[in-house]
């Protein structure tokens, strides 16, 4: 809450945030912030904890402590949809889309949260159900439309598994969008891309963000993807945050070297 | 039965997402044959109609009491499978335990217009009030579903139809938490009789199965249509999602918990119907009805139709009922019986030689061992082809075929010449499951011997038998269905690969 009119909030907001599994610190005393508009890359080595913080944020963990809030407010222990409906919407590094649903379906059933009829109402085509579905279906031609051509025409109607991969990422990122969400947080966009590809959605993330006006938080292996588009980048190991600051500042810290590479002693040996 | 093609290639699994197989993905789903193509192009209303259309007809053009009891049993049994299919088709929950709503659906319509509490509601009354209850234990006995899923849920939800069960077979003498005293609340393993038929609009409807299939035909009317809008819309979206992926369904705002418990809510409603009609139709509620057996033959009808598609279910229904009445007559079975393997073979074999070699084979094997027989133990192939003198395989020329290929002793289906056919009945089992070992020509010599063995054990025990040849012949349908289509008839063919 901003009753302290000197301190800015931030749009998400993690505080202290912690999680075990077993005698495992995942994430540890983690602060973290994304600041309206602004695009926020984590990165860091396998294991470092960065789809874990994906899976807190929007509810598939439960954090043991500290907090998590979105605009001033906290989101632990909603469930999954409450968050969405917040405003917090995901991708997923291992595609997890609606497979055998089409295209537009994937896109129009992100809207659940957005829409109000009751079954009686869609059993009985009552007005209230057939304005939403027509509102529904045109806001998902749209969303698809942000991808130019690539998923229009056609495509609407097959079935999601029949889309190449790179589709598919697309896709992902269209459902998350319909869920209208405040910040979106890309898990691994451009994993298993081609550099054309690659190239090609670092331009979409930064459209998505002049455009259509989104937030961004972003995990990224690929260092192309992340130094073409960061607002700031911040370096997770073993759940802690060791660095945090522009790219060139990240990526220049010894700390994050280390992580990467190992210690300088392994290194040299 | 061999599900491999004669070449030895395996099947061709195109379900991964190359290009050129992706292209021409919708030619793949609309379905094999030209009657399916068909179906998938006439808008649903006309399917809808022609169906309702056809079913009401028959009391029409038939006297025959039996057919027409036939075709009400049928169209409840398309209730129940249009039902099952919310949960199973679309939401994708094992809901184990819907037979028990289909049951406390027809019990309480019997307790409420029966002798039993002195209750005569009117029809108008007692219906809309079995439905809500029943949407409401819908709503209660999903609950599980909250916190397990999988498995685990399929198992709860079997336990259900257990207590059900137990509860109506021993709640003659119920006894409520020591509260009451002894108390009949379902009459006990003999059920609950006497129940009152339907009364619209100050019209009794008889108990003759006429009546019945109009308010089947009614319910499913609306039910298909109801059903047709819901999966169209949002809720049938959400339903879907789930179904595909419970966790990305509910990141992206979908409350995968209440949806599931409305899942199997709304297909109670229908099994709610469904019992009522049962109540009514049958004039009384019997325990053992409601029991695993019927559970298996709608899931069956479920899946054999295609979950997730309303006309593929009902069509699932329709085939398994009528198939399984087929089945109660001998004679009728037998037709089924050649006609299925007969056309089994002509299906599956290829190249058209060695179908050619094979029916050679077991013509010429089948009368060889018929003349063995005959010259060593005059008995063995002194018996009748078919029991009953209006039979229409006693005569004719299938029949004659028949007595001279196959080896009948006489006196088949007494007692003691049961032992031959149970005999036989295991080494057709060792037959098929060498079948399936063995390679190569081998193979196709031994399908000779096993496809008339399997006749034999036909002739001589199943085709009397139908307690036990319906469940057979429905396992065996389903293991062919999974081999050849295991989307269902009319099922979409799903891809689970990434």
């Amino acid at each position: 809450m901003s009753e302290n009119g000197a301190e800015r909030t931030h749009l998400l907001e993690l505080r202290e945030l912690s999680l075990s599994f077993g005698g495992l610190k995942v994430i540890d005393g983690l602060d973290l912030h994304v600041d309206e508009h602004e695009i926020v890359s984590v990165i860091g080595p396998n294991g470092a904890g960065k789809t874990t913080l994906f899976n807190l944020v929007t509810g598939a963990y439960r954090p043991d402590a500290g907090d998590i809030l979105l605009d001033g407010e906290s989101l632990v222990g909603l469930p999954s949809h409450k968050i969405n409906h917040r405003g917090v919407a995901r991708t997923f590094q291992t595609l997890r889309l609606f497979l055998n649903m089409t295209v537009k379906e994937n896109v129009m059933a992100a809207q659940y949260g957005h829409t109000r009829s009751t079954i009686v109402e869609q059993m009985l085509q009552l007005p209230r159900a057939r304005r939403e579905e027509r509102q529904i279906n045109a806001f998902a031609e749209e969303k698809l439309g942000f991808f130019g051509e690539r998923l229009m025409g056609y495509r609407w109607n097959q079935p999601a598994y029949s889309l190449s991969y790179a589709n598919r990422r697309r896709l992902e990122i269209a459902r998350a969008t319909a869920s209208r969400p405040r910040i979106l947080l890309l898990d691994e966009p451009a994993a298993g891309m081609n550099p054309v590809e690659t190239h090609e959605i670092t331009e979409l993330i930064g459209k998505l963000r002049t455009e259509a006006g989104f937030t961004i938080l972003l995990i990224e292996h690929d260092m192309h993807v992340v130094e073409g588009i960061s607002d700031r980048v911040v370096a997770l190991d073993h759940g802690v945050k060791i660095a945090e600051g522009s790219f060139e500042e990240v990526a220049t810290n010894p700390r994050v070297v280390e992580a990467y590479l190992g210690t300088s002693a392994t290194v040299t040996k | 039965m061999s599900t491999e093609s004669p070449s030895g290639q395996p099947a061709t699994s195109p379900q991964i997402g190359v290009d050129e197989w992706v292209r021409r993905s919708g030619e793949r789903t609309a379905g094999p044959g030209g009657l399916l193509r068909l179906a998938n192009r006439t808008p649903s209303i006309v399917l809808l109609a022609a169906f309702i259309g056809i079913a009401c007809a028959i009391p029409e053009l038939s006297s025959s009491g039996y057919v027409i009891g036939v075709d009400a049993d049928t169209l409840l049994y398309v209730l129940l499978a249009m039902g099952l299919n919310v949960a199973v088709g679309w939401a994708g929950i094992l809901d184990l335990g819907y037979v028990v709503f289909y049951g406390f659906a027809a019990y309480l319509f019997a307790e409420l217009s029966s002798a039993h509490y002195n209750i005569h509601w009117a029809t108008w009354q007692t219906v809309p009030l079995v439905i809500a209850a029943t949407i409401l234990l819908g709503f209660v006995l999903a609950l599980p579903s909250r916190r397990l899923n999988g498995d685990y849920l399929a198992i709860v939800m079997l336990f259900f139809l257990q207590i059900f069960n137990n509860f109506t077979t021993n709640g003659y003498a119920w006894n409520w938490l020591g509260l009451t005293g002894a108390h009949d609340v379902t009459g006990g393993p003999t059920g609950i009789t006497n129940v009152e038929p339907f009364r619209v609009f100050g019209h009794v409807l008889s108990n003759a199965p006429t009546d019945y299939v109009f308010v089947s035909a009614a319910g499913i009317f609306v039910v298909a249509i109801l059903f047709h809008y819901v999966n169209r819309s949002r809720t049938g979206r959400a339903w879907r999602a789930l179904r595909e992926d419970p966790l990305a369904a509910e990141m992206m705002g979908i409350p995968v918990k209440w949806l599931s418990l409305l899942a199997v809510a709304v297909g109670a409603g229908v099994a709610g119907f469904a019992g009522s009609v049962n109540g009514a139709y049958y004039q009384g509620v019997f325990p053992d009805t409601f029991m695993f057996p019927l559970l298996i033959t709608v899931y069956a009808m479920v899946i054999l139709g295609g979950a997730g598609s309303l006309g593929g279910v009902a069509f699932g229904a329709v085939v398994v009922n009528v198939l399984l009445e087929i089945l109660r007559t001998p004679d009728h079975a037998r037709w089924v019986f050649y006609a299925a393997m007969i056309l089994g073979l002509l299906a599956k074999l290829r190249p058209w030689r060695l179908l050619a070699a094979l029916t050679a084979g077991l013509a010429i094997f089948g009368v060889v061992v018929h003349e063995i027989v005959g010259a060593v133990w005059a008995r063995g192939v002194g018996g009748p082809i078919a029991v009953g003198p209006t039979s229409f395989t006693t005569h004719g020329f299938f029949a004659t075929v028949i007595r001279h290929w196959m080896v009948l002793p006489k006196g088949t289906y007494t007692a003691e010449n049961f032992r031959i056919g149970n005999y036989a009945f295991v080494i057709v089992i060792a037959l098929v499951l060498a079948c399936t070992v063995i390679k190569g020509w081998k193979r196709w010599a031994l399908f000779v011997p096993t496809i008339w063995g399997a006749c034999f054990v036909w002739e001589t025990l199943l085709v009397e038998q139908a307690p036990t040849t319906r469940p057979l012949f429905l396992g065996v349908i389903l293991i062919v269905l999974m081999a050849t289509r295991p989307a269902g008839l009319f099922g979409t063919t799903r891809v689970e690969i990434v």
